[in-house]
């Protein structure tokens, strides 16, 4: 007799005993901790804040460990402890040029006001491995000498040693696309009209979005899919002639208006990667040519991330600015219906589960269907 | 689900009867209301991320979620089954979260969930079935976009489905769809069952019981009221049947129900059981058999 429909529910149990089990590793080495996660794979803990849409190193970090590091799955797990949070209400607007600075370059100007900070980056490592890390030689040297470099204010390669502590610039550090907005180079953010945005997390997406709602999706969109589109858009699929005006990393500080006290209470920091692009430009009988910008905001430090967005939101305007449509990032439906990682993830691996009972069903009509071909035509409808 | 963490600076994570807070239940509890004064028409409503994966019945849960009291006697099944890992899972997370009484017997249900299958036994008045929806939009997969078919069942233009449909006929000699086969509902929307068995459609026209649908990542809710008009799409010439088995089930001997076909062995052989699987353990119980569950075979042909 044949049993194995049933017994789903201990298997289930020691499934997820064993899963615990692996997740573990090894019993002789030391548990890995969160502040070990936070403070040493911050990167993750980065992108688990971003795209799970929660503002949180210690439960981010405590994904991570709960999903054996596959940051998809932690980033599940971040959104699924966010949707159940209150709302107390939402924040002023941050305001990125107030930013305390990390990092900022520019790639449009040598030199600006404010200067180029390199910060800490990968770009211009030297992708070699580094065996020191894999001991833990490098504690050893840990208190390192800082190279020189840039302060806020100097200028690429100039500039003393710079520590942690005194990160804070001395003078402040305009946008550069207000520096081209000063001179009308460069259209205008948008004015705010105090209609407030739409949230993507309290109501369904619905279409045409606007710009607000699209930029919520791609915040929170899956980082690998946004570079593949935005990489199309640089191969000539929706080509937006983008120039990198600036990426800036570092802290803004949150505020919330309180009623009852008529103004705003700030509620901390966080780390934010906002990346402005400049693009090629329209005009019109009206107006003279101005550049066009694409805007990516993410939590913590990701820049990929924050050009990618960039790139894809300026091709979702093109209707705004007159262009043609013709390729797959400017399709705000294709993009914002695919862009999320938990649904993704979810409808993909849903195909696991068993499907037996519609499988049944196409089993019997295709073996209706190939009796009927090979058999002459007094059998066909006999089946049913 | 999340143990509480003690880590030190990390306040208690704690979570509503249900999981879902009181606001977003409200916001579904809309929704359904909604999506039964309007039967078969698709509501959208502010799905939320779940505990569990996307497409695996993060809807059906919500609707769930946000109908449970602490008095309902919940039932979950999948393929017809109570003991699938899926319906383990979620009828394992709502006596978690909620504290519910759950059970495999359909009668004794208040509140079935379901994948892809109606129970057997007929449901009854006071009574609601949950479905869990992947693709809520019957046109979908006959037009891509959202926009355009919000249109087409606003103007009730259902040409390219009756086309689709006659296409199958040109092509196959049948209607070759087998399962999530669409329905108009009170002579107006044309609506998804979700991929139940064509089997089972018959079961939702004039049903005495609540029909819920939820839709999770397409963030759609709809329903069917007790007592609406269901009716499977045909043609005069070609009118809808459902599959019909040759034999009946192994087990307990049942015929007319949805049989699932269970492979034995490398060489051909198979047996036919009930997908559902309350209804064969009670007619097991009942002391009906099949020609795989005793000495003696019954044949059960009627």
């Amino acid at each position: 007799m044949y049993v194995a429909v049933k017994g789903g529910e201990a298997a289930i149990r020691n499934a997820h005993a064993l899963l615990a089990k692996k997740r573990r590793g090894e019993e002789s080495v030391p548990e890995i901790g969160l502040d070990q996660i936070a403070g040493q794979l911050s990167l993750a803990v980065d992108r688990v804040m971003a795209e799970g849409s929660l503002y949180d190193r210690e439960l981010a970090a405590l994904a991570i460990k709960q999903a054996r590091g596959d940051l998809i799955e932690a980033i599940f797990l971040a959104r699924a402890f966010r949707t159940t949070l209150p709302r107390f209400g939402a924040s002023v607007p941050v305001d990125t040029g107030a930013m305390r600075i990390e990092r900022r370059i520019s790639a449009t100007f040598k030199d600006l006001p404010g200067g180029q900070v390199l910060g800490p980056t990968f770009d211009y490592t030297h992708r070699l491995m580094d065996e020191r890390l894999a001991t833990h030689a490098s504690d050893a040297d840990a208190p390192r000498q800082l190279a020189p470099s840039p302060r806020a204010g100097e200028g690429w390669g100039k500039g003393e040693e710079r520590r942690e502590a005194d990160a804070t610039p001395a003078a402040p550090m305009p946008r550069v696309t207000d520096l081209l907005g000063g001179e009308g180079l460069i259209e205008p953010s948008p004015a705010d009209d105090g209609t407030p945005p739409r949230d993507l997390t309290r109501e369904p997406l619905s279409f045409p979005a606007d710009r607000p709602l699209r930029l919520q999706a791609l915040a929170r969109g899956d980082e690998g899919f946004l570079l593949a589109l935005g990489y199309s858009t640089q191969r000539g699929y929706a080509r937006t002639h983008p120039f990198v005006g600036e990426i800036r990393f570092g802290t803004v500080e949150v505020s919330l208006p309180v009623e009852e006290l008529g103004f705003a209470v700030p509620l901390g920091d966080i780390a934010v990667t906002e990346c402005q692009s400049v693009n090629q430009f329209k005009g019109s009988a009206t107006e003279p040519p101005q550049f066009t910008r694409g805007y990516g905001l993410v939590f913590g430090q990701s820049e990929r991330k924050a050009m990618s967005m960039a790139l894809v939101d300026r091709a979702l305007r093109f209707k705004e600015l007159g262009e043609e449509k013709s390729a797959p990032s400017q399709d705000e439906e294709f993009v914002l219906s695919h862009c999320d990682n938990v649904q993704a993830t979810g409808f993909v691996e849903h195909l696991k589960l068993p499907h037996y009972v519609d499988f049944q069903a196409e089993l019997d009509l295709i073996r209706r269907m190939r009796a009927e071909a090979e058999a002459p035509d007094e059998m066909k409808e006999a089946a049913e | 689900m999340n143990a509480p963490v003690t880590a030190s600076s990390m306040p208690a994570i704690t979570y509503n009867f249900a999981y879902l807070d009181e606001q977003t239940k409200r916001m579904i509890r809309r929704a359904i209301l909604k999506a039964i004064a309007i039967p078969g028409y698709q509501v959208p409503f502010a799905s939320r991320e779940m505990p569990m994966p996307y497409g695996w019945g993060t809807g059906g849960v919500q609707v769930t979620a946000a109908i449970l009291g602490a008095d309902d006697v919940l039932k979950v099944i999948d393929q017809g089954s109570d003991d699938t890992t899926n319906a383990v899972a979620i009828r394992t997370f709502f006596e978690t979260t909620a504290g519910v009484a759950t059970t495999t017997r359909t009668q004794d249900a208040t509140i079935i969930q379901t994948r892809h299958r109606i129970p057997e036994a007929e449901l009854k008045a006071g009574q609601t079935i949950v479905f869990q929806v992947p693709i809520p939009e019957p046109l979908r997969y006959l037009e891509p976009r959202e926009t355009e078919t919000r249109r087409l069942h606003a103007l009730a233009d259902y040409g390219l489905m009756q086309v689709k449909l006659y296409e199958d006929i040109a092509r196959h000699g049948h209607i070759a769809t087998t399962y999530a086969y669409p329905v108009k509902v009170e002579g107006r929307y044309v609506m998804d069952p979700s991929p139940i068995p064509k089997f089972d459609n018959p079961k939702m026209n004039d049903s005495p019981a609540l029909q819920l649908f939820g839709a999770g990542r397409e963030k759609r809710i709809y329903a069917i009221p007790p007592h609406t008009q269901v009716v499977s799409l045909d043609f005069e010439d070609h009118p809808f049947k459902v599959q019909a088995f040759k034999e009946p089930c192994a087990l307990c001997g049942a015929t007319g129900v949805y049989l699932d076909e269970v492979i034995l062995d490398d060489k051909g052989g198979r047996m036919f059981v009930c997908s559902d699987t309350d209804h064969c353990s009670t007619r097991q119980a009942e002391g009906h058999t099949g020609t795989m569950s005793a000495p003696y075979q019954e044949a059960a042909h009627d």
